[in-house]
């Protein structure tokens, strides 16, 4: 089964005819997405990567049956892009775009959640399902098909902890970067609700980073609600408090949103926190061994 | 970008919230002489960009001109919470018969905006919400909807004010309040704020209802939807930051001796942590981003290394769509053209990493070494920055 997407997914790409849009394009293709349409304002009749151009979203969704967006659309013009997805029909959309204001944010996410629209994003690598879809911009060389599950704040670090699974022989069932705002879409508590509910999934690796609380939300959903073995990876103990590390929403605010405060959640909740991105490895296997056998 | 009190003040004297009359002053006569035009008795404030400037010895009432020249003097010459004060505010004061509490903040959990009240202004609102939380009115406004009309009430019920209260003109007070909450949640909406924060909004003994200080974040990401406070964000900046910014990375100063760069800010913190885990300490956090631009590597070198107390250099990259070779042919760029007299460690993973550390190889640039992983990435940059000065790797002075 995989989450969110799998071979079935039909894929639509808003902002195809840029620069970006068309080189993601063609990736995503290339790591076995059905790509079928593209939109662009304006651009409509031409062709990318085998796939028809639309000026508008709601009929490129008649034509194709699309049901995934992958946004990559400049900051300003997200919110309408994300909002015309939506109400086109569209299931999931995937939003790769940094910089969008945090009022947008609010809007879009109230919005898609009143249309039962999945967001993934923005400000992250998007979702891959190694082998059969890649939604957004991971590097589809780096992965794996297999039974680990992972969620992430990051994205380089996402594709580092995955290329050391890789390496080690341990493949992924669907890999999903949340993206690093502080109002974004899908999170941990939902991955992990889906991920504990996926019969290809056998475990689940959750990174963090600095700032919000999802972490320890996450902890708490962990012992209350997951099954399979979870181990984790925290990044930013040594972020000073008030910074943002790069990331909109990577900032300890006051005393709260520290990396030591979400290991210690964390592994209250009987959850292994690796010390390095390739110790999250050894801890996968020994978590996976120690599980009874059907 | 958080704004300093005044400019904060502004805004809301903008959207019709009552201030009180009040001058800048970056000296000593500027504020004895405001203080003559405002009339006696004033309140100086510290204008930083932080919290607990009371507490701090940054606000104080003044009765004559004598005291407001050494009140300005000595509040000239504070740093509170490592900010510097530049100017000081003078404010007229006034009678107080409530201090109260009102803001409204962007919330991850609710994935939009707060609005807060308390009863119990002028101190530490974390602290009334450990010690009290049932003083604390916590409203979720819908970002589609807005502020409605009942969650305006609820505020005014719980501040429970004298109903017989009114201002100058007659208008209840009550009413004013209910004011006063409407005009903020237009402020924040209206100016992309994250936090708008009155504390205390006061209740004066005539009745009145005022903003007393103001504390104000507007969203770095919005500032272009707002040209005159992105005149001041930019003119603002601390230099090095501010040079970080105007070439794409994102940048933070820390207080250790290893430079750091990477790509990818997750990449970034995971590299700090694990050069602490070995006994280093990093000098920085800064984001190179996607892609093998050997600009931004310059530009990420040259600030790095502009303060001097840099004794070691690590650069950490993970190929992702980014390929380690063009990333490789970057720094060997760079680093063949500045003089970077510090130990250099490189780590290169993922997409192409073998041929980027071949490139490495073939320069034979003098001090760089190739690490073959992030843990002995993390090993050598600690131990060439613990490593005494050599005439040939460190720089002088």
């Amino acid at each position: 089964m995989a989450i969110l997407i799998d071979e079935r997914s039909r894929v639509l790409v808003q902002g195809i005819t840029g620069r970006e849009g068309a080189l993601h394009a063609a990736r995503m293709r290339a790591a076995g997405t059905d790509l079928v349409a593209g939109v662009s304002p304006g651009k409509g009749g031409q062709a990318v990567e085998g796939a028809p151009v639309y000026d508008a979203v709601a009929p490129a969704v008649a034509a194709t049956g699309a049901d995934v967006a992958v946004l990559f659309v400049p900051a300003r013009f997200a919110r309408d892009a994300m909002l015309e997805a939506a109400d086109a029909g569209i299931r999931l959309v995937v939003c790769v775009t940094e910089g969008i204001p945090v009022r947008d944010m609010a809007e879009v996410t109230a919005h898609l959640s009143r249309r039962g629209t999945i967001l993934v994003g923005p400000n992250g690598p998007g979702l891959i399902t190694p082998r059969r879809c890649s939604a957004g911009i991971m590097p589809a060389d780096v992965f794996a098909p297999g039974a680990v599950g992972l969620v992430s704040r990051s994205g380089t670090l996402t594709y580092e902890v995955v290329h050391e699974l890789t390496q080690a022989g341990i493949g992924q069932s669907t890999v999903v970067g949340m993206g690093g705002d502080p109002i974004h879409g899908v999170g941990f508590l939902e991955c992990l609700e889906l991920f504990e509910a996926d019969d290809e999934t056998e475990a689940v690796v959750l990174i963090g980073e600095i700032g919000g609380n999802d972490e320890e939300r996450a902890a708490e959903f962990v012992r209350e609600h997951v099954s399979k073995p979870v181990v984790a990876y925290i990044a930013g103990f040594g972020a000073p408090p008030g910074k943002r590390m790069g990331h909109a929403g990577a900032i300890v605010e006051g005393s709260s949103g520290t990396a030591a405060e979400k290991k210690t959640a964390l592994e209250a909740a009987g959850i292994p926190v690796a010390s390095a991105p390739a110790d999250v490895v050894p801890l996968l296997q020994a978590r996976l061994e120690r599980r009874p056998s059907p | 970008m958080d704004l300093l009190e005044h400019k904060g003040k502004s805004l809301f004297a903008g959207a019709g919230l009552k201030v009180l009359p009040a001058r800048l002053a970056f000296s000593q006569a500027e504020a004895q002489a405001a203080a003559g035009e405002l009339g006696l008795p004033v309140v100086v404030k510290a204008q930083v960009k932080t919290g607990g400037r009371g507490k701090a010895g940054g606000i104080r009432l003044c009765a004559t001109e004598g005291e407001v020249a050494a009140a300005t003097a000595d509040i000239l010459a504070m740093t509170i919470r490592g900010h510097g004060v530049s100017c000081v505010l003078v404010e007229q004061a006034i009678a107080i018969a409530r201090e109260l509490y009102l803001a409204i903040s962007s919330s991850r959990a609710q994935r939009g905006p707060v609005l807060i009240f308390s009863a119990e202004g002028g101190v530490d609102i974390e602290e009334v919400a450990r010690r009290n939380p049932a003083a604390l009115v916590r409203t979720p406004v819908d970002p589609l909807l807005g502020l409605c009309d009942y969650q305006v009430r609820d505020v005014v019920a719980a501040a429970a004010l004298d109903p017989e209260l009114a201002g100058p003109d007659g208008t209840p007070a009550k009413q004013l309040l209910a004011g006063v909450v409407r005009a903020l949640w237009r402020l924040y909406r209206d100016s992309d704020a994250t936090l708008c924060e009155i504390n205390p909004l006061v209740v004066t003994t005539s009745g009145e209802v005022v903003c007393l200080d103001s504390k104000v974040t507007i969203d770095d990401n919005a500032l272009y939807r707002h040209a005159d406070l992105k005149a001041e964000f930019d003119a603002g900046a601390e230099d090095r930051e501010a040079r970080a910014r105007q070439a794409g990375l994102a940048f933070v100063a820390l207080d250790g001796d290893i430079g750091v760069l990477g790509n990818g800010a997750g990449l970034v913190m995971s590299t700090i942590d694990q050069i602490a885990a070995a006994g280093g300490s990093a000098a920085d956090f800064c984001d190179i981003g996607g892609g093998a631009r050997a600009e931004a590597v310059a530009a990420a070198l040259d600030v790095i290394l502009s303060t001097g107390t840099v004794s070691a250099l690590l650069v950490s990259i993970f190929g992702g769509i980014t390929r380690c070779d063009e990333v490789a042919r970057g720094l060997v760029q760079v680093l063949s053209q500045t003089c970077v007299d510090v130990p250099v460690v490189v780590r290169l993973e993922g997409n192409a990493a073998a041929g980027g550390r071949a490139v490495l190889a073939d320069a034979r640039l003098p001090g760089l070494t190739v690490a073959a992983g992030a843990a002995e990435a993390v090993r050598l940059a600690v131990a060439g920055a613990a490593a005494p000065a050599g005439p040939d790797t460190r720089r002088e002075g």
